[in-house]
């Protein structure tokens, strides 16, 4: 696949900490334009909203990650620790305005985590977040052998209480929610679908060396 | 008949037209100088939003669930040649033009807080006229126990209405004691300019002491009924919006507390306020006596 062959030879050139960079100075400039008037006249809840939509982004792009590879040979498996630890800092970003500048009381915090069913998955999709965060680095990936990978299968659950998060935040039957859930649900199926993968990637030609 | 409101507010407590225009730009300017604390400080209780914030910040679901999908949206809205179709159990039925209905009484200009059920509030000079003037004007029936009203419909100018977000016409209702009470109004401007479509142009229900979902918007049909009328939100989720929806802060909606809001237009570090019961407004607590507060929500 031409295009594939691509993006594989201009992603080769970008130093994955790049993706660091934009994350944080995309954070900061929401931050700035909250803080400037320009979120509109309630920046609280719009900057919350923006971390957690940039968050839900970022785990489904980790997600996204093997598929590719498998189905369509584009190899971005060197940015996948990048895009998951983005991930988690806009979940803590997202957290953070929630609680520091929206909710505003860490005694309402506590409560609102116990009370509120919405709250509580998307606590416990953070709660989880972390172990993941923790052990995303080389040292842990070898002590950890085959435990790592174990471990870090906590992704799938994870982005499923993140979609859950957002449905039940909405009222009504607003469309974004729910197409979120659909990505989420597909590319989970797709983990499932072991035969069918074998299959797909033989039909593409991909040689086993390209993985 | 019932009082007169009094509006203990004066056009002195009004922010000047310069001010309300573009406080949000004065806030911007404030936050580069280091100032905040002093103008969120500084801010009085019941100083009105900027006509910028209360017209681009809004609930309207037929032009979007977002909070700025209204503003981008409710242009298309056409309020040409509007008609409001008062039927039921009233002495003069009829379909009638926005001058008709509303001419020939007296307009009230009314600084009101306006609470929302997602925990946010303003604060809204609206002009319009008392509820209780047209409903006399009309002459209610007795056995007319409750007001249904309907927001109007044009699927061709709201996009949110082709997508089906929740069922439209949007509907809402009141009890006919407070319908008449002189606090419910129906307003038909903000700040002394005709409101916004975003807003609920031409016409629209403000009933302070209610999650602002009571306080329906572009309103083509205003029936008198025996019994309570459906309500959208209450149809399709009646434990979390009420038939009533008095602003309370001892009842949590099921997904949210109900306690505290937060105040739109302070910017990114405002304090939440304390939520007052009736959103403050304590006159209409004897319209409840002996409810059941949590069926007050």
């Amino acid at each position: 696949m031409a295009i594939a062959d691509h993006i594989n030879r201009v992603s080769r050139r970008i130093p994955p900490w790049t993706i660091y960079i934009a994350a944080l100075a995309w954070a900061g400039w929401l931050f700035w334009l909250g803080l400037s008037g320009n979120l509109g006249p309630e920046p609280i809840n719009a900057l919350e909203r923006e971390y957690g939509s940039i968050a839900l982004k970022l785990l489904i792009a980790g997600l996204c990650v093997t598929p590719l590879r498998t189905y369509f040979g584009v190899n971005l498996l060197r940015f996948r620790r990048q895009i998951g630890l983005s991930a988690f800092f806009f979940v803590v970003a997202h957290f953070s305005v929630w609680a520091l500048l929206d909710v505003q009381s860490f005694g309402r915090v506590w409560t609102e985590i116990v009370k509120r069913p919405y709250v509580t998955v998307g606590m416990a999709a953070l709660v989880m977040l972390i172990p993941l965060a923790l052990t995303s680095n080389n040292a842990s990936i070898r002590k950890l052998g085959k435990n790592w990978r174990r471990l870090h299968w906590l992704t799938y659950p994870i982005a499923v209480l993140a979609g859950i998060h957002y449905i039940w935040l909405v009222k009504g039957f607003p469309l974004e929610p729910f197409i979120y859930m659909a990505i989420i649900v597909v590319l989970l199926a797709l983990r499932f679908l072991p035969k069918r993968k074998k299959l797909a990637s033989k039909r593409s030609g991909q040689p086993q060396s390209a993985r | 008949m019932a009082y007169r409101w009094k509006n203990n507010l004066t056009q002195a407590d009004v922010t000047p037209k310069g001010m309300w225009l573009n406080r949000r730009q004065i806030m911007a300017g404030a936050v580069g100088a280091g100032l905040i604390g002093n103008v969120a400080g500084a801010a009085d209780d019941l100083e009105p939003n900027s006509l910028e914030d209360i017209r681009s910040y809004n609930n309207y679901y037929e032009f979007g669930t977002g909070k700025s999908d209204p503003a981008e949206n409710a242009g298309a809205l056409d309020t040409s040649n509007w008609t409001i179709k008062v039927g039921g159990m009233v002495d003069n039925p009829g379909e009638y033009t926005l001058d008709e209905l509303v001419g020939d009484l007296t307009e009230e200009e009314r600084i009101y807080r306006f609470r929302c059920v997602e925990a946010w509030s303003m604060v809204v000079p609206w002009n319009g006229v008392e509820l209780a003037d047209v409903l006399n004007k009309v002459g209610v029936q007795s056995g007319g126990n409750y007001v249904a009203f309907e927001t109007v419909v044009q699927p061709e100018n709201m996009p949110g209405v082709r997508r089906n977000v929740i069922p439209f016409p949007y509907k809402e209702g009141l009890r006919m004691d407070e319908a008449m009470h002189p606090l419910t109004m129906l307003a038909t401007g903000i700040y002394g300019e005709p409101l916004a479509n975003q807003n609920g142009a031409p016409i629209r229900l403000v009933v302070p002491w209610k999650y602002g979902f009571k306080s329906i918007k572009s309103i083509v049909s205003i029936n008198v009924v025996a019994e309570q009328p459906e309500t959208t939100w209450k149809d399709i989720n009646f434990r979390e919006y009420g038939f009533f929806a008095n602003v309370n802060p001892n009842v949590s909606h099921p997904r949210w507390s109900q306690a505290t809001e937060r105040v739109i237009g302070g910017g990114l570090f405002s304090a939440r306020k304390d939520t007052l019961l009736y959103n403050g407004y304590d006159e209409v607590a004897s319209l409840y006596e002996g409810m059941d507060p949590n069926a007050l929500y």
